[in-house]
């Protein structure tokens, strides 16, 4: 059993996929902080079998929402203060992402201009469909072998 | 301002108006042979299309304005490297409205969304082509007086043939269409237009390999060609290119008024032997096109015939 410390105050995204913490860490840019940060993978859940959480010291400001939202609307945001839990923030996929991922479509007009910013919009909910602005074409996660 | 990017940037209602002036364009062609004095029209083709680009370049010229531009990437400022942005705000003061041809996917929307006079999408890669798609329109509703309650046959590379989506995507907005899918299994209409386009809208629609089959039914007939360009492997094109050749045996299975229609160019697919038909339309769909073109300029430059 691993014990890390709690939280005095800052951030805890919480039921994050078993795995998926590493991605979530790139997406949000956490590398970069100056802060602390911790990643706790395949923790055990009542709720989700296995599940990673990652722990942020610091303001909800360090983070994006919509990103976070983008990845997995299902994270649970805990703002910690004074060691408490003091609000929860809800997730929604956010209808148009920038520079948060990029098109794959060889034939997008941003594979020769690459100045222009990737825009993505939420084209089906439901099915939690995102499109390229320019192209069209739908964002995939699968990455090539 | 207003743009046109995909063929679903106007509403039936506004197609509907812009057909209206096109047939008045048709019959009465003197009233607009000024309306556009003292504009300019620039066309920006990064890629060569003779046809599209002179359909354009006549149909501002029919209505008495003028028109600059270059015809090839290698002639213009692409060459230097410089983007599409800049070159739309270059133009922007130069003329007053643009179309571009280019061959990436969303280089039309990106002028538009930095340009200061109207950008008329003539083409993105294998994307949009609305001025196609507004011309299809035109030519069935002419020609068959109706765009609801149609059977349309589409025939040859419904996989790639961005002609084709087109003409679903418009077409599913009118009551009562029926499409009936003539290709090859290799050249299917995508899944993603048969469940986001075809399924979502409760059109209905059957799949056939054999054009003979579907002849009889058909109201109008949209062929297509096998496209070269679009292939891997040479022997898989050659294999598909001759599947389908509409000739005089086959119109003799197709209803009196059926109408033919092709966005051309076409290689071998309909036979110079049907072009004598009075049901071949893809000739008057040429001419459709530059009157709808006239009527789309003039929607964009917000000119009236006095």
């Amino acid at each position: 059993m691993l014990n890390i410390s709690g939280l005095n105050e800052g951030i805890v995204l919480d039921h994050i996929p078993a795995g998926k913490s590493m991605d979530i860490y790139n997406y949000l840019g956490l590398g970069k902080l100056d802060c602390q940060v911790a990643i706790i993978k395949n923790c055990r859940s009542n709720k989700m079998g296995r599940k990673d959480i990652i722990k942020i010291e610091g303001s909800i400001d360090l983070i994006d929402l919509d990103v976070l939202g983008f990845v997995d609307p299902g994270i649970t945001v805990n703002i910690i203060r004074e060691g408490n839990i003091c609000d929860k923030k809800k997730l929604m996929l956010p209808k148009k992402l920038t520079n948060v991922v990029k098109c794959k479509n060889p034939r997008c007009i941003t594979t020769i201009e690459q100045e222009l910013p990737q825009v993505f919009f939420l084209a089906d909910k439901e099915k939690k469909v995102y499109r390229c602005l320019y192209c069209e074409e739908r964002y995939s996660s699968r990455r090539k072998k | 301002m207003r743009h046109i990017i995909s063929p679903l940037d106007f509403s039936v209602e506004e197609l509907d108006e812009l057909m209206n002036l096109a047939n008045d364009i048709e019959k009465n062609p003197d009233k607009y042979a000024n309306v556009c004095n003292r504009k300019k029209l620039a066309t920006l083709f990064y890629e060569p299309s003779t046809r599209t680009r002179l359909s354009l370049e006549t149909a501002m010229l029919n209505l008495g304005g003028q028109v600059i531009g270059f015809a090839s990437s290698n002639a213009s400022s692409a060459a230097k490297g410089e983007s599409v942005a800049d070159t739309i705000r270059m133009i922007s003061c130069y003329a007053d409205i643009a179309a571009i041809r280019h061959p990436k996917e969303g280089a039309a929307l990106v002028a538009a969304m930095n340009s200061s006079i109207p950008v008329i999408n003539a083409g993105d890669g294998g994307h949009q082509h609305p001025t196609q798609t507004l011309t299809d329109l035109l030519t069935i509703r002419s020609l068959k007086g109706r765009l609801e309650n149609l059977t349309v046959g589409l025939c040859g590379d419904l996989k790639f043939g961005r002609t084709v989506h087109s003409l679903i995507n418009a077409l599913v907005r009118y009551p009562g269409i029926r499409f009936v899918l003539v290709s090859p299994t290799e050249l299917r209409i995508p899944s993603y237009i048969r469940e986001n386009v075809l399924d979502a809208n409760h059109v209905e629609y059957e799949e056939v390999e054999i054009l003979e089959d579907a002849m009889p039914k058909l109201d109008i007939l949209y062929m297509t060609r096998v496209q070269r360009e679009r292939f891997f492997s040479e022997d898989e094109y050659l294999r598909l290119k001759d599947i389908y050749v509409l000739d005089a045996l086959k119109m003799e299975l197709a209803k009196e008024d059926m109408l033919v229609m092709h966005p051309l160019p076409r290689v071998n697919e309909i036979s110079v032997e049907v072009d004598k038909d009075p049901r071949a339309g893809y000739f008057k769909q040429v001419q459709y096109g530059v009157y709808i073109r006239m009527a789309l300029i003039m929607k964009l430059l917000e000119v009236e015939a006095c």
